[in-house]
């Protein structure tokens, strides 16, 4: 369970988190949505422990993360941008991560089914931006945590691969695992999520299920309840 | 912290910047040499190129990997991994790579020459151990100007003029203060100011173990005035290590405190 109080953070002049309130159960896929700039990354990667808040406390299980950083063996993290050492084969980079980890893995069946066995030895900077993505979810995947974070999770994936990405996401959720996840892509946040967790200028603006939020808004399209939910505020 | 180092260090040796690195120093070497005849001459000549090159290489290489490695540095922080390990390591990778190009690259050709049957052997030795020190200290000045500017062209910027302000800036002020001020008593104060500035240090710390007074300069006759061989050894050693400890500790403290 994550538990978020009073979590604010400003870099420099521009505040990007203003007081966000949030509690996340454990189980279920979360959504966290809202227009460019609204702070979701930051919010992420607060949970992280990579974006240290000025204010605020963040509980993951009833324990305070802040200094802390064993509990991160229980996240697995796909960030934003897919950008690894160049001089690394993707071989390496995998095996990488699983000393760093020294956890068991499943990597073999991930990058069977995102089929990348031919990538394999190929360095990183050769390979393309959707590959690259690929390669992250083989990372993110391989290990068996509760809490899993996606950040932008479907950015340069073709159509085969979404669809691999969706079941990955299904077969784990049904192991009671966690999903925070961002996305511009409605469909796929309309298709998996169970929760969204609306942020709007650096607040939490909504919280609640699809149809709540489309009850609220009196909308019965997806993307336009949330077009809705940011327009009403303006 | 070692699968850290050990990792970007196995990135770095396999990187052509390493080589070229590298096979500059060995080229250096072998045409010193060849030029030279004579190793004690060859180390000297070797001293003026490495006292300004070393902080140079070290100084961009450390900006240039800090910056690069950005991405990288994210993926490793979302590990439970400590943050200091990742910097710490990421900048020994930097460091161990950097000096092994510097001491094989130069210490092949010596010993091809027959290094280890002449006296030249401690000069040499001190000469690579200055070497690395001065690679230990600017990377770590480079990864402090790194961590501290989000910008690159600043952080290049400032390194570069980090790096102009001790090679060459700093002796100038030095030597027109000295002749602004002559008619005080000056040794301690070029004592003073030979400590915090670890290429004269470095460059003080060679010339008296090579006991050339002719080179040692204004300094460098103070130095030994001042301090005898022996303990003016050991003083700039310890200055050179405290030079090494301090950016070192204050990256591990900036990193504790950066937002990614």
């Amino acid at each position: 369970m994550i538990q978020i109080q009073e979590l604010h953070k400003r870099f420099s002049k521009n505040k990007v988190l203003i007081g966000v309130d949030l509690e996340i159960q454990n189980g279920g896929i979360y959504a966290i949505l809202g227009p460019n700039g609204s702070g979701k990354t930051t919010l992420i990667k607060a949970i992280l422990g990579m974006v240290l808040p000025n204010k605020g406390k963040i509980h993951l299980n009833q324990k305070d993360i802040k200094n802390q950083w064993k509990y991160r063996e229980n996240i697995e993290y796909l960030p934003q941008i897919a950008n690894f050492p160049g001089n690394l084969k993707v071989s390496e980079l995998i095996k990488m991560i699983i000393d760093l980890r020294s956890k068991p893995s499943s990597s073999d069946e991930l990058i069977q089914r995102f089929g990348l066995e031919p990538f394999l030895d190929k360095k990183l900077n050769t390979l393309s931006g959707g590959t690259k993505q690929k390669v992250n979810l083989v990372l993110t995947f391989m290990f068996d945590s509760p809490l899993i974070i996606l950040d932008e999770p479907t950015t340069g994936l073709d159509p085969i691969a979404l669809l691999t990405l969706k079941e990955l996401i299904a077969q784990e959720k049904k192991k009671g695992k966690t999903f925070l996840i961002t996305s511009h892509i409605m469909q796929f946040v309309e298709e998996v999520a169970d929760e969204i967790v609306y942020l709007l200028e650096g607040q939490i603006y909504f919280k609640g299920t699809i149809e709540e939020l489309q009850n609220l808004t009196h909308k019965t399209n997806f993307e336009h309840a949330i077009a809705a939910l940011t327009a009403q505020n303006v | 912290m070692f699968k850290i180092l050990k990792y970007s260090f196995y990135d770095l040796i396999r990187s052509r910047w390493s080589y070229v690195y590298f096979l500059f120093y060995l080229l250096l070497g072998f045409v010193l040499l060849f030029l030279n005849n004579d190793l004690s001459k060859a180390v000297i000549t070797l001293m003026n190129i490495i006292i300004i090159l070393v902080p140079l290489i070290g100084t961009i290489f450390g900006v240039m990997y800090f910056y690069n490695s950005r991405e990288f540095t994210e993926l490793l922080l979302a590990q439970p991994i400590k943050r200091t390990s990742i910097f710490l390591g990421q900048y020994f990778g930097v460091a161990c790579s950097l000096s092994l190009s510097l001491i094989l690259g130069l210490g092949i050709p010596f010993a091809l020459y027959g290094l280890f049957e002449s006296n030249a052997i401690f000069d040499f030795s001190l000469l690579l151990v200055t070497g690395t020190f001065l690679t230990l200290i600017f990377t770590a000045m480079a990864f402090n100007i790194a961590i501290s500017n989000e910008n690159k062209i600043m952080g290049f910027g400032y390194s570069v003029l980090l790096w102009l302000f001790m090679a060459v800036i700093y002796d100038g002020l030095f030597l027109m203060s000295l002749i602004l001020f002559e008619e005080y008593p000056l040794d301690n104060f070029s004592l003073l100011a030979t400590m915090f500035n670890p290429i004269d240090l470095s460059r003080t710390l060679i010339l008296l173990k090579l006991d050339i007074s002719a080179l040692l300069g204004y300094t460098g006759a103070v130095f030994k005035k001042f301090f005898g061989t022996q303990l003016g050894l050991f003083i700039s050693i310890s200055m050179l290590c405290l030079w090494t400890l301090a950016p070192i500790f204050r990256l591990a403290w900036k990193a504790k405190r950066k937002d990614f």
